[in-house]
């Protein structure tokens, strides 16, 4: 997991916690936060019905895909139906380990369920003592000092998130934002079959992301002495594909930076961006 | 002798050529639903269809399944766990399919009868396809298997498979 983009995720969240400096230092170290992995689980990703439910679990860990580092916070939870219209989640709750959300597929077709974040984080040195910030470009001016001493300033923009079909699959949810990395299916994320190719293309706002480094690594890694990672790497058009050797729940993750940043004191923008996939058997 | 034999041949051969689909072809099949010592028995749900050469299902023949309402919800909830049966046609269909759906059926070898007059069938171009039974049982597992047949059949045809887990002996036989 991208620091920064952890950290903002965990910051946000543990505002409201007393453990906050705890959950900074974690974040703060490289180590650490890389090693974590950020995703969403679904409770299935093929369904038929007039209004099923499915859950969701949320969760930050090392292994794939249980509970054993912190929840993911609920708030930036980012539901879209398939017709393209924002869908609630429902019945949310934050554990120690894991959040949990319901979603009634109330319509035929292809949700896209995600947790976006993105944002501005801060830091400097105020009287000796070190001060983080948190924020929009708008908010920096006046919430951050003009005179802040070693001043570090850093975007993110990071998405996690997973996808669950009613009936018959559709594309409408599916279409790209256009705000940081994206997958661009060539082959539907729900019609992913053991020992079958799938294609998909990364796009970094909008646009064809070339040469980014994708792992790919299925759940179950507490019963195997391996991760067993596909490392794959996108082409000039961004496109990539990848043979699921056997059926599974996927976690795929992408990481990349650049300087498009919103803010002029922001020199670097990390980009991060996780999808869970679930692949059946023949 | 000869000439009534060869005006015979070509009578056949014509009436073959002018009413390809009106010809009394007939797609027999015998379904084996195995007996199974398990603590916990729900009859299968069974999707019989045809594939093309492309892989792709060319005609729904037969769906069991139960289609009343559960307190566990609409068991149409479950159709999804004949994943092949659903990825290749039952996420595009709305059942209940007329001619196709029907309920879930006993332990027993079930055998099953279909027309070129069935409207799928009679729609089949002719060419080489692929049988496939798909069968899941609730908290059991799931079984596929395949015959491959040419259709319209010009002469009688017939394919076996065995199933190991799910499904018995699956028999199939084509009448000219």
């Amino acid at each position: 997991m991208n620091s920064a983009f952890l950290f903002h995720f965990l910051q946000e969240h543990s505002m409201k916690r007393t453990a906050f400096a705890l959950v900074l230092s974690l974040a703060a170290i490289p180590f650490t936060a890389t090693a974590h992995k950020a995703w969403l689980q679904p409770s299935q990703t093929v369904i038929a019905g007039t209004d099923p439910w499915i859950t969701v679990d949320a969760a930050v860990s090392n292994d794939l895909f249980y509970f054993n580092h912190v929840a993911l916070p609920l708030e930036r939870v980012a539901i879209t139906a398939p017709d393209g219209s924002k869908a609630e989640p429902q019945n949310g709750a934050t554990g120690k380990y894991r959040s949990v959300f319901d979603v009634q597929l109330q319509q035929q077709g292809t949700y896209r369920i995600a947790m976006v974040n993105g944002g501005l984080s801060a830091s400097w040195d105020e009287n000796g003592k070190p001060k983080r910030w948190r924020g929009t470009a708008e908010k920096f001016a006046t919430e951050v000092p003009k005179d802040a001493k070693d001043l570090k300033v850093s975007q993110s923009v990071g998405r996690v998130e997973t996808f669950v079909t009613n009936g018959s699959p559709n594309d409408t949810a599916l279409k790209p934002t256009g705000e940081g990395i994206e997958l661009v299916p060539v082959t539907h994320p729900n019609d992913l079959f053991a020992g079958e190719e799938a294609k998909f293309k990364l796009q970094i706002d909008g646009k064809p992301a070339a040469g980014l480094e994708i792992e790919i690594v299925r759940g179950g890694t507490r019963y195997r002495n391996a991760q067993d990672e596909i490392k794959v790497t996108t082409g000039a058009d961004g496109g990539f594909s990848v043979t699921w050797p056997e059926a599974g729940m996927y976690w795929l993750e992408t990481t990349s930076q650049d300087g498009r940043t919103s803010l002029p004191q922001a020199r670097q923008r990390r980009l991060t961006y996780v999808a869970t996939l679930e692949v059946l058997p023949q | 002798m000869s000439k009534i034999n060869i005006t015979t041949q070509l009578t056949i051969a014509l009436s073959g050529l002018l009413a390809m689909p009106a010809y009394a072809a007939e797609l027999n099949l015998s379904i084996e639903i195995p007996q199974l010592n398990v603590a916990e028995y729900h009859r299968p749900y069974v999707a019989v269809w045809v594939e093309g050469a492309d892989q792709k299902a060319a005609a729904n023949l037969s769906l069991w399944y139960q289609a009343k309402d559960t307190k566990e919800g609409n068991g149409t909830k479950w159709l999804p766990d004949l994943r092949q049966w659903w990825r290749k046609s039952g996420r595009t269909l709305k059942v209940p399919v007329d001619g196709v759906s029907g309920p879930t059926r006993p332990v027993g070898k079930h055998a099953l009868k279909f027309g070129d007059r069935r409207s799928e069938l009679s729609k089949l171009a002719p060419g080489n396809y692929t049988l496939v039974v798909e069968a899941v049982r609730e908290v059991g597992g799931r079984e596929l298997v395949r015959i491959p047949f040419t259709w319209p059949a010009k002469a009688p045809q017939a394919g076996n498979a065995q199933g190991s887990s799910e499904l018995g002996a699956v028999a199939l036989a084509i009448k000219p």
